[in-house]
């Protein structure tokens, strides 16, 4: 009797992951496979195509658009991850020190990430383009008199401010929420020691909160890499292609530049490097907690 | 910062000071948003002044523009029932494959190896997915809303079965056990006693899965394209041309793009917090 209702569980649990195995096969591994497949062929996205072995691969890292855009994605990305990650582990400890109306600035800090990218990326366009240069004129600031997202030399700037301006709002509640697991006699027993202000916070907050620290590095590297709505939003890749995220560029050339193949297979090696960031960031930081 | 710490209940003046100077970060943009929404074309004079200053008059005409242009009533009720069904979605399905995979993969090689192999689709960026994902849409005929329901369903699985299996590890088999000498199956003990004890789960699932909903242009962009609807943010994007020079019937329409959230995040702020606190650091 026992053994069969054993088996009437292990039934019920075979029925439920089946079908969501089925679904997720379908519309994450199979367009995966095909994405790999296409990325050895010819196809514009329409008509006939041929297979083309490894060409597309071999083209692929001649050509200097694709080259670009990784240099752009990558650039943005590491300042991106880096501003964001200063200025929200400084916004964290002040919101988390005692101040007054500690969840009223708390809540006001973290609007900007409920907010669409696409949006804000046109707001602040605007901004940009008429308020800045407006400003930079008044105040005799050479470098600001014309729009930052106009020269090929500054318009990442402006993409790296939207999407900082997000970002910072996630990562400081994640640091919060690391900074209130410090318990405070950590500080009382340091403060003996001597170790105060920015001891303090190097020798004893910040191993505590290696973590969250992680947690945020990966999360925040990740999202920059696939910066897509900033972009349409703002530059739409240009002026000169100076920036093109490598999404954006998969997305431009592949839906309706007719390079389907070619495409596929920089999206194929855009994979291996985001799967390859991902495992170096999480084995060495979870290197770094055990060394502690 | 931290000698306050040593002084005690003492409030820190500078530090709260500081942050809220700090705000004027957050609110200059929203601030930018409003008065430009609200202003006629001729008050934008070509100056800081001109695009700054408050309106003249308050008037609503840019909005009710807007809208018509933007056929706004529309996009906003197509965002809401794609959000509100993968909600709905992510609550019955993950959770129940979150429970299926969760329960068994420390006793069970073939559920822990399906849930590295569902876990481990967080890694694939929608960039590699987005073309095959274009043709095989169209062929299934489902390149259309309910497409993109499909969709959203599937790539939100992997950190949806991640926080429900993390979440079933604290509650203890013995509970369904009590349950199942009752006589109850493994459905309906799933269904009574499991579902409403992971509650706390079902709101961070529910926010998060809104939060990445409601905001996402690319998904709707690349499938939807030929059915002439769209999302709130893809009217955005779409009618961008019709707004031209106006600007005042742009930030307008930005504006009406931004309120149904914010209005959200004001009624909800807390249980979002958390739910994204929760959402991240598990």
């Amino acid at each position: 009797m026992k053994k069969r209702k054993m088996t009437d569980r292990e039934l019920t649990f075979l029925l439920i992951t089946i079908p969501v195995v089925a679904l997720f096969f379908c519309f994450n591994t199979l367009p995966l496979i095909k994405g790999f497949m296409y990325s050895f062929t010819n196809f514009k996205g329409y008509g006939d195509y041929d297979w083309v072995g490894l060409r597309n691969y071999k083209d692929l890292f001649g050509d200097s658009r694709v080259g670009k855009s990784y240099l752009f994605t990558f650039k943005y990305a590491v300042v991106g991850t880096i501003v964001v990650n200063v200025i929200s582990l400084i916004l964290a400890l002040g919101l988390n020190g005692k101040i007054k109306g500690k969840n009223v600035l708390r809540g006001i800090y973290f609007i900007p990430n409920i907010l669409g990218g696409l949006v804000i990326g046109y707001v602040f366009g605007f901004f940009f383009t008429y308020i800045l240069s407006q400003m930079g004129k008044a105040l005799g600031i050479s470098f600001l008199s014309t729009s930052i997202l106009s020269r090929t030399s500054t318009a990442w700037i402006g993409i790296v401010i939207v999407g900082a301006w997000q970002a910072i709002a996630m990562n400081t509640i994640i640091y919060i929420s690391g900074l209130q697991t410090v318990p405070e006699d950590v500080y009382e027993a340091g403060s003996i020691d001597g170790a105060t202000g920015w001891k303090s916070f190097k020798h004893l907050t910040f191993p505590l909160i290696i973590p969250f620290f992680s947690i945020n590095m990966v999360l925040c590297m990740k999202n920059f890499l696939m910066v897509f709505d900033q972009i349409m939003a703002l530059t739409k890749g240009g002026p000169s292609q100076s920036t093109e995220s490598i999404s954006y560029l998969i997305y431009q050339n592949g839906m309706s530049g007719g390079q389907f193949g070619f495409q596929s297979a920089n999206a194929v090696v855009f994979f291996v490097v985001i799967v390859a960031i991902s495992v170096f960031q999480m084995t060495a930081s979870s290197k770094k907690e055990e060394q502690l | 910062m931290m000698k306050t710490k040593k002084v005690g209940q003492n409030v820190n003046w500078p530090v709260t000071i500081l942050l809220i100077i700090g705000c004027i970060t957050i609110f200059f943009p929203l601030y930018m948003t409003v008065v430009i929404a609200f202003k006629q074309p001729s008050e934008m004079t070509n100056d800081i002044y001109g695009a700054l200053a408050l309106p003249a008059s308050w008037s609503f005409a840019n909005f009710a523009e807007a809208m018509r242009v933007t056929d706004f009533w529309h996009s906003l009720g197509n965002s809401a029932i794609i959000t509100i069904t993968v909600i709905v979605l992510a609550m019955l399905i993950h959770s129940i494959a979150g429970y299926a995979i969760g329960r068994n993969m420390a006793s069970s090689k073939f559920y822990n190896f399906v849930y590295l192999y569902i876990v481990s689709g967080m890694f694939v960026p929608f960039a590699i997915l987005m073309m095959p994902l274009v043709k095989q849409t169209a062929q299934m005929g489902i390149a259309n809303m309910f497409g993109v329901i499909v969709l959203y369903t599937v790539f939100y699985m992997p950190i949806n079965l991640m926080l429900y299996a993390g979440y079933l590890k604290n509650i203890p088999i013995a509970l369904e056990e009590a349950a199942r000498v009752d006589g109850a199956s493994t459905w309906r003990t799933y269904w009574q006693v499991i579902y409403p004890i992971m509650k706390p789960m079902h709101a961070t699932v529910a926010i998060l899965t809104a939060m990445s909903t409601w905001n996402d242009v690319m998904t709707p962009l690349v499938i939807m394209s030929g059915t002439g609807k769209n999302t709130l943010p893809l009217a955005q994007l779409n009618f961008q041309t019709q707004f031209g020079t106006n600007y005042n019937l742009a930030f307008a329409s930005y504006l009406l793009a931004l309120l149904p959230i914010l209005l959200f995040y004001i009624v909800c702020q807390k249980q979002i917090l958390s739910g994204v606190v929760n959402g991240a650091v598990k």
